[in-house]
């Protein structure tokens, strides 16, 4: 097989459950070797994608390369993928190491070589010492490595996992996450994952593509997609977001006044560099949390922009502080402020506060 | 509370007596000394020993073997490819299919009875133990197809996946996963199978010809001369197998 840098390559694909376009012209490309995932909200066509890409369903337009070969009617167990299911579907009347050897028997794999690949593939998820349990011996944890080391036996060019961490208690998942990334590292395939999870999806993947409502908004790195969102939806489902809409009334060089419902009156705001903006045009500037600082001065640095608002509650969580502070009417923001003092008792409800931010720590999106 | 709690339970106990009065009185009966039914003369083994050395008996219980093996396996046969079968298929067509499969389960016997010789009669095939074979298997069709449809609707459809996925053609994936995760059900179902054969008249009856004696319809030509002793010792006999083998067939649909 000749290398190539492209493991998956889709082409506007479409799946329509019904009336509903559940997948709604997807494209993507997924490199040799890369840990991509695919983020949305449960409905958001994410699974439809999985399901196709291993041949479960068909689609009804589009196309799906694997290692540049189409995969137009090949059926599933004629593809050089592998699927782990969400709720692992072990097969309850096999033990581990048979479980594991399913698929190369499947395949004609002489029996010599079952043995070891069986024990290697065992030994990449770390559990070799359990292969004469049944399934419903293991813990959540054991039964989630099972599925994977099954599915790795196989050595596929391609291991897709549907929602593969979402049964495991927080403090597994959390181990889990870092854990599934050495394993795709250690066995060097093309990982597509599945998650409505943000975090998990941030700390595991290479890439990420937010999905809603079936269609693709945005691909990019983890940073790129926290920090730099295209649209309001990928910056509020990834993480908590801040936003204040309105219409541009006037230009002056670097900042725009926008008058916006959600305020009495008239905001200034200053622009970070590159943004393009016209006189009229709807605009929403988005903030996270944690870039917010809290000041009862007036006067802020240079570089920075404010807002003034009174605390409405604050929230105590060990690590951090959240302060709801409220803006006129109708908007209440989100700030977080870490707890890196101690004695520190910070402000309290009712204050009278300015919300302060980097201007580049603005996101600006213009419709 | 205490009080309506009393009730309750002298309720069931009358109950079970009702159900299993009788069955009790005929084991009990079955080692009685005396040759009258009706008097108790003290603990005998005699009537075993007589049913041990009856020889149409004997033919009758190989018969009934025979006819119940058969059957059964004709039956497993049948019933496992359908219920199969019918998993591929959806919606209305599965229901479809399915309630003409079960039909036979709430017709009468009688008429299923009269309706089988009939047909034996129109393609003239002579009345022996294989037409008591086809009759049985007639009847245990639908049985093991419930059974075994139990266990498949609540089998994880993604293990079929998961097969397919792991490289197993469809063949395999029957062979090696959907078979082997059948097999309590379908022990289960062959068990059930097997007693209601091996206890059954009224369909027997119908469709036995000449020299295809079965035990239960053996019972019956005895009874018409007398009750005697050695009845009861047959019968008891029987209801403990029967049970036994129930007990073991429900046992093995719990796994």
């Amino acid at each position: 097989m000749a290398e190539q840098p492209t493991s998956i390559d889709i082409t506007s694909l479409v799946k329509r459950h019904g009336d509903t376009l559940a997948v709604d012209h997807v494209s993507l490309t997924v490199q040799r070797g890369e840990f991509f995932s695919l983020l949305g909200p449960s409905g958001a066509g994410k699974t439809s994608v999985l399901r196709m890409i291993a041949g479960f369903e068909a689609p009804d337009e589009g196309t799906i390369c694997i290692d540049g070969r189409s995969m137009e009617a090949v059926p599933p167990n004629r593809r050089p993928v592998n699927l782990v299911f969400q709720s692992y579907a072990l097969f309850p009347h096999l033990t581990v190491a048979e479980n594991v050897s399913f698929g190369p028997r499947m395949q004609g794999v002489p029996p010599g070589e079952i043995v070891s690949r069986v024990r290697a593939s065992l030994d990449m998820v770390k559990l070799t010492s359990k292969e004469e349990r049944l399934p419903s011996q293991l813990s959540g944890g054991e039964q989630q490595r099972v599925a994977l080391a099954r599915a790795l036996v196989n050595r596929p060019a391609v291991l897709l996992l549907d929602e593969p961490l979402s049964a495991l208690d927080q403090q597994l998942r959390q181990e889990m996450q870092v854990e599934l990334k050495a394993i795709q590292e250690r066995a060097g395939c093309t990982f597509v994952c599945v998650t409505h999870h943000q975090e998990e999806a941030l700390t595991m993947s290479d890439r990420v593509a937010v999905m809603h409502q079936g269609r693709v908004l945005q691909i990019g790195n983890p940073q790129d997609v926290y920090e730099s969102p295209t649209s309001a939806f990928v910056a509020r489902f990834i993480g908590v977001s801040n936003e204040l809409s309105g219409i541009v009334r006037r230009l002056d060089g670097g900042r725009a006044m926008v008058q916006s419902s959600e305020l009495p009156g008239e905001a200034q705001m200053a622009l970070p560099d590159g943004t393009t903006l016209q006189e009229g045009s709807a605009v929403t500037l988005l903030l996270r949390p944690e870039r917010l600082r809290l000041s009862t001065e007036a006067q802020g640095r240079s570089g920075e922009q404010s807002l003034a608002g009174s605390v409405e509650k604050v929230l105590y969580s060990g690590s951090d502080r959240r302060y709801l502070v409220r803006f006129g009417e109708r908007l209440v923001w989100n700030v977080r402020v870490p707890n890196d003092e101690s004695g520190r008792n910070g402000l309290q409800r009712g204050d009278a506060v300015h919300v302060r931010w980097l201007i580049a720590d603005a996101v600006v999106l213009s419709e | 509370m205490k009080q309506s709690g009393g009730w309750l339970w002298r309720a069931s106990v009358a109950n079970l007596f009702f159900l299993y009065g009788p069955i009790a009185a005929l084991i009990l009966f079955s080692f009685n000394a005396s040759r009258l039914s009706a008097t108790w003369q003290g603990w005998s083994l005699e009537w075993y020993r007589a049913l041990w050395a009856n020889e149409a008996l004997q033919a009758a219980a190989v018969n009934s073997l025979w006819v119940a093996t058969v059957s059964t396996v004709l039956a497993l046969l049948l019933g496992v490819g359908l219920a199969i079968g019918l998993e591929g298929l959806s919606g209305r067509r599965q229901r479809q299919i399915e309630q003409a499969l079960l039909l036979p389960l709430v017709i009468p016997e009688v008429m299923m009875g009269v309706s089988l010789l009939l047909f034996f009669v129109l393609v003239q095939m002579p009345l022996s133990l294989t037409t008591v074979i086809m009759g049985h298997a007639l009847f245990n069709v639908p049985i093991v197809l419930v059974i075994v449809r139990a266990r498949l609707r609540k089998l994880d459809p993604r293990l079929l996946e998961v097969a397919a996925d792991l490289g197993a053609s469809s063949w395999d994936t029957l062979r090696y996963v959907t078979l082997p995760l059948l097999r309590p059900a379908i022990l289960g179902a062959g068990l059930m199978a097997f007693t209601i054969s091996l206890d059954d008249f009224i369909v027997t009856f119908f469709t036995a010809g000449p020299g295809a004696t079965t035990l239960p319809l053996k019972v019956y030509s005895m009874i018409k001369s007398g009750l005697s002793p050695e009845i009861n010792a047959l019968s008891a006999l029987f209801v403990v197998v029967s049970m036994g083998l129930i007990g073991l067939s429900l046992l093995l649909q719990r796994r």
